[in-house]
């Protein structure tokens, strides 16, 4: 080939074409994500390799809390002090009652044979940053599948549920948010038991209950706590309070919104909690040919 | 308009190859910080701009191949639709490669004026790729992190051009 090019002209494929290339391997990743989940391994692969960059950006965060640790008033050292004590004092006697009543109740469930209900053991998890992708509410935990985490398990704070484990690496978890727009609990009115499906909104500390007839008895102030009958969350979790009821004879439903105990959308510690339903399987499909509505996501 | 021409001519070192692969994992760690809140909200794509950048700049050197590494490893870090970013910052990168000529015969106001509507076409693919994923529209917030690297722009060129500025050499009179 005498006539072709220099090599100093050659530049490769146009620019056109490249790009055609590059979209063409995008879309036909994004669809092997989107629809057929194909990459998990992929992605598993890549989060290794990516960990220590993570762990690089989110030190400076951890080094500033602990630097602002070491300027602690004393005064501020005090007033935390006193509170704890009388808190203590207060969480004694209640935990004394919880145990006389906890015993009767395992011998009451021991003679009706019933399973345990309440979570076993739980993990403690830092929260090292919150989810970047502005269409979802994540948030990252430093604990993964070596550290025994499993997709699915639900996570709690110290006021009540967060969200549930929804991506394993290996040092590192998702947790999709109760106030993500796809995720949906269980709960239950604690002030008359009344049963409904709680769904994120998308945006932070807003929730909603879903389906609810218009004289359905929700009223301001009502607490609600996971039912336990999807099989993800243990029943008597809380979860949230409804903070306004607005009842609109044009619509179908009420529209009741509420507001997320736990700190959904602070940093902090979370517990995953370890919990395996016990619960008897539904029947399957077969026997029971399914007329309901279609199972809920991540619900 | 003279003294513009004078300063768009002067003559440059050659960029290093380890300075152009230092700035995109600056720039990735920088978008991997744990950003929250308000900052959250208006924090720029800096991978999205720096790729921008190398592409107008160096359009030999950064093209397709670094504009959809980067991309699949930010949709991996994100946790999202594994090829959103790596489309998205291909296009970005053609668009680059395209302008490159155009972009740099500007004032860095006028440049500013071309990098803005690049990077909302950035996020604007974004969005479509999660809407017919089934993704709501999270709200008009959603872009005003390109408005931001717009106007860090100048600051990005003044940086990045750091080390390619000749040293004034004592010796000569």
């Amino acid at each position: 080939m005498e006539y072709s090019p220099p090599p100093f002209f050659k530049r490769g494929p146009a620019p056109l074409t490249r790009l055609f290339l590059c979209f063409v391997l995008s879309v036909a990743l994004l669809i092997s994500d989107a629809r057929y989940k194909y990459l998990d391994g992929i992605r598993q692969v890549v989060a290794v390799v990516l960990y220590p960059f993570e762990r690089l950006a989110t030190a400076p965060r951890a080094l500033l809390g602990r630097i602002g640790e070491f300027f602690v008033t004393q005064s501020a050292l005090q007033t935390e002090n006193t509170r704890l004590a009388e808190q203590n004092l207060q969480n004694a006697a209640t935990l004394q009652k919880y145990r006389a009543l906890a015993g009767e109740n395992q011998h009451l469930r021991e003679l009706l044979a019933a399973r345990e209900r309440f979570p076993d053991s739980t993990l403690f998890a830092e929260v090292l940053y919150t989810g970047r992708d502005p269409f979802t509410r994540r948030i990252v935990v430093d604990k993964g599948s070596q550290a025994g985490v499993r997709a699915g398990q639900p996570v709690i704070d110290d006021a009540g549920v967060i969200g549930q484990v929804t991506r394993v690496y290996p040092w590192l978890a998702e947790i999709t948010l109760i106030t993500d727009k796809e995720h949906a609990v269980p709960v239950q009115n604690l002030r008359n038991g009344l049963r409904a499906v709680l769904g994120g909104t998308g945006s932070d500390g807003r929730l909603e209950l879903k389906f609810i007839p218009l004289n359905a008895d929700f009223q301001n102030g009502d607490r609600l706590v996971t039912s336990g009958i999807d099989g993800v969350y243990p029943p008597g979790l809380p979860v949230a309070e409804v903070s306004n009821v607005e009842r609109n004879a044009a619509f179908l439903f009420a529209r009741i919104v509420c507001r997320p105990l736990a700190g959904v959308a602070s940093y902090g510690q979370v517990l995953i909690v370890n919990w395996e339903n016990k619960a008897p399987q539904p029947p399957a499909e077969e026997a029971t040919p399914a007329r309901g509505k279609k199972p809920r996501r991540g619900g | 308009m003279q003294a513009r021409d004078v300063a768009a001519q002067e003559i440059l070192l050659p960029v290093k190859p380890a300075f152009i692969a230092f700035t995109l994992i600056a720039a990735f760690i920088v978008n991997l910080l744990p950003w929250s809140g308000a900052l959250l909200a208006i924090k720029p794509d800096f991978v999205a701009l720096v790729v921008l950048y190398w592409c107008i700049q160096q359009p030999r050197k950064v093209g397709f191949a670094a504009a959809w590494g980067f991309g699949l490893l930010m949709d991996v870090a994100d946790g999202s639709l594994f090829g959103q970013h790596a489309l998205a910052y291909s296009v970005l990168a053609f668009a680059g490669i395209v302008l490159h000529r155009r972009v740099l015969m500007f004032t860095m106001r006028d440049q500013i004026l071309h990098v803005i509507p690049l990077l909302l076409a950035n996020d604007l693919i974004v969005l479509a790729i999660r809407r017919i994923a089934g993704a709501e529209f999270p709200g008009y917030a959603y872009f005003i992190g390109s408005v931001v690297a717009g106007a860090l722009w100048p600051v990005l060129c003044a940086l990045l051009k750091l080390p390619q500025i000749p040293k004034p050499d004592p010796d000569h009179v």
